[in-house]
């Protein structure tokens, strides 16, 4: 029985594409979806025929029906959606490794496409809002994700004492890499520590440089089974390990009501993500951590285990998070300065490190941690390019 | 200003608010305070719920001062701070608000500075919301 030996090394990525990234892009959301996974099929040598599963995210706007007809996929036999926005770009991936290795497909698209940057923002729609958290939050001002998020970075370093040069260690970890990123948004623009400390607050303690950017954008990625793919022609990516998380009594990005509020998804995701592989934290070369604000990477470092409760902050430190320092993350600009996809930059770049090809590859990386949002129900893969 | 957009599980809050009561949800059966209100128990499922006066004290967990872009009548106070209290009759509940310097005062009436994680706080009501003041202004 397949499904009985789990998904460990069971697929792997063998293709990727993406779209320019950019503040607007002249293509709507569908046609970039298109191009996206269009590349990506291209990239794996695998025809749009040969399609038969997709995931994406709740929030995508082009849905199955689109997207197979436009670019002449298959025919379908899997397909879903995971929700929580950016928690779910990580699960995208794992449904379809569940779906091949289980049988239920053989060759898996997954995709974001996504106009933030010219595009609306969410938070601004003031007639669609859940009644759970809305009337406990927004009557009150506490409207946008950043002040949801910046409410638990202030707890967080009242109890531990971590600082904003903790949170600029992760800014600018991202702004570097993204100086050696040609596609990235921020590809020419360095930061400084001065320009952080003195720029524009958007809800204390988080100031500009830790949100992430508004970009238009889209990617896509190519799922098989690894017998399959290590005839394609790019060096296998495998999906060693793969979890969703939602904690109980979590509450998503307002997890203000439980008895701690600072563990979230992320610690139930790496539980079971560890459990079901062969590798440790210490064994990670290489992470790619949802940086929707720069607060999610100290929580997260947590969470999957690179620290103890309470040290992401000083984990930052000494240039942990550079190229060469104990743990680089976002290799190529991350969500804060590459572009905002909702993460699945992150899956993109995980692959390319493990294919030797990122713009700030870190030498001989054959393990990656790939995490979606932390604050938001969860979902995180292990990468890695040894079977 | 957004008024709270409701729902089955939260009227009961906004009615007692409106009366200017802080009252919390909690199980009929096992007495477990939740919050945000549910339909049921999840530490005895029961489906029995009461609404429980609360002495409306607390202390400030965490606060946030936001800053434009913001929704229009919003960014004309700001910036403004919004607080998380820890209520003494509960700790898990907390609530989110704004500290004014009294009762029906604008978002922007107290400054930010003034703010203190674990500063007490005693709620008050304006056009059925709570706020809050510092018990020591």
């Amino acid at each position: 029985m397949a499904g009985l030996r789990g998904i460990k090394d069971a697929t792997a990525i063998v293709g990727i594409g993406q779209t320019p990234f950019a503040k607007r892009l002249g293509e709507d959301e569908k046609t970039l979806a298109c191009r996206a996974v269009l590349a990506a099929l291209d990239d794996a040598g695998i025809a749009p025929g040969e399609v038969d599963a997709l995931a994406s995210f709740t929030m995508e706007e082009t849905d199955e029906v689109e997207l197979a007809k436009a670019v002449g996929l298959g025919d379908l036999t899997f397909f879903s959606k995971v929700g929580y926005g950016g928690g779910g770009s990580c699960a995208t991936v794992a449904h379809l490794a569940a779906a091949i290795a289980s049988g239920q497909a053989t060759v898996g698209v997954a995709w974001r496409s996504r106009k933030r940057g010219s595009g609306p923002r969410p938070w601004t729609n003031t007639t669609v809002q859940l009644p759970t958290p809305a009337q406990w939050t927004r009557p009150f001002g506490l409207l946008r994700p950043a002040d949801e998020i910046a409410m638990l970075t202030r707890r967080y370093m009242h109890e531990y004492g971590a600082t904003r040069d903790h949170l600029f260690n992760v800014a600018l970890a991202c702004r570097n890499r993204a100086n050696q990123n040609p596609a990235a948004v921020m590809y020419d623009r360095p930061l400084t520590r001065e320009m952080y400390m003195t720029s524009r607050w958007i809800s204390e303690p988080l100031c500009l440089f830790d949100n992430c950017l508004e970009t238009d954008g889209a990617l896509a990625c190519v799922v098989v089974s690894s017998e399959r793919a290590r005839d394609c022609r790019r060096t296998p990516v495998y999906v060693h390990s793969a979890a969703q998380g939602l904690p109980a009594q979590h509450h998503g990005m307002v997890n203000y009501w439980n008895d701690d509020p600072l563990t979230g998804p992320a610690w139930t995701a790496a539980r079971h993500l560890w459990k079901h592989a062969d590798l440790t934290p210490e064994d990670v070369d290489v992470a790619q951590i949802y940086d929707a604000f720069t607060a999610l990477i100290p929580l997260s470092l947590e969470g999957y285990g690179f620290c103890g409760r309470g040290e992401g902050g000083a984990f930052t430190e000494q240039g942990a998070l550079e190229i060469g320092g104990r743990l680089p993350i976002n290799t190529g600009g991350g969500g804060l300065s590459e572009a905002y996809v909702h993460g699945f930059n992150l899956i993109t770049e995980g692959v390319k490190q493990l294919r030797g090809t990122s713009t700030a590859q870190v030498p001989g990386a054959a393990t990656c941690l790939v995490t979606a949002g932390e604050g938001v129900p969860t979902s995180a893969l292990l990468l890695t390019n040894r079977s | 200003m957004l008024r709270p957009a409701t729902d089955t599980d939260g009227a009961p809050f906004w009615e007692y608010a409106a009366r200017g009561e802080l009252r919390v949800q909690a199980c009929a059966d096992c007495g477990e305070p939740r919050f945000p209100p549910r339909p049921c128990c999840p530490h005895c499922q029961s489906f029995a719920s009461e609404w429980r006066p609360t002495s409306g004290r607390g202390r400030i967990w965490s606060y946030v001062v936001p800053h434009p872009p913001l929704l229009p009548d919003y960014a004309a106070q700001a910036p403004y701070n919004v607080v998380v209290v820890e209520l003494d009759d509960a700790p898990r509940v907390r609530m989110v608000g704004n500290v004014v310097s009294g009762a029906g005062a604008p978002l922007d009436s107290l400054p930010p500075d003034r703010i203190r994680i674990g500063a007490r706080v005693q709620a008050v009501f304006a056009d059925g919301l709570p706020q809050w003041v510092l018990e020591r202004p």
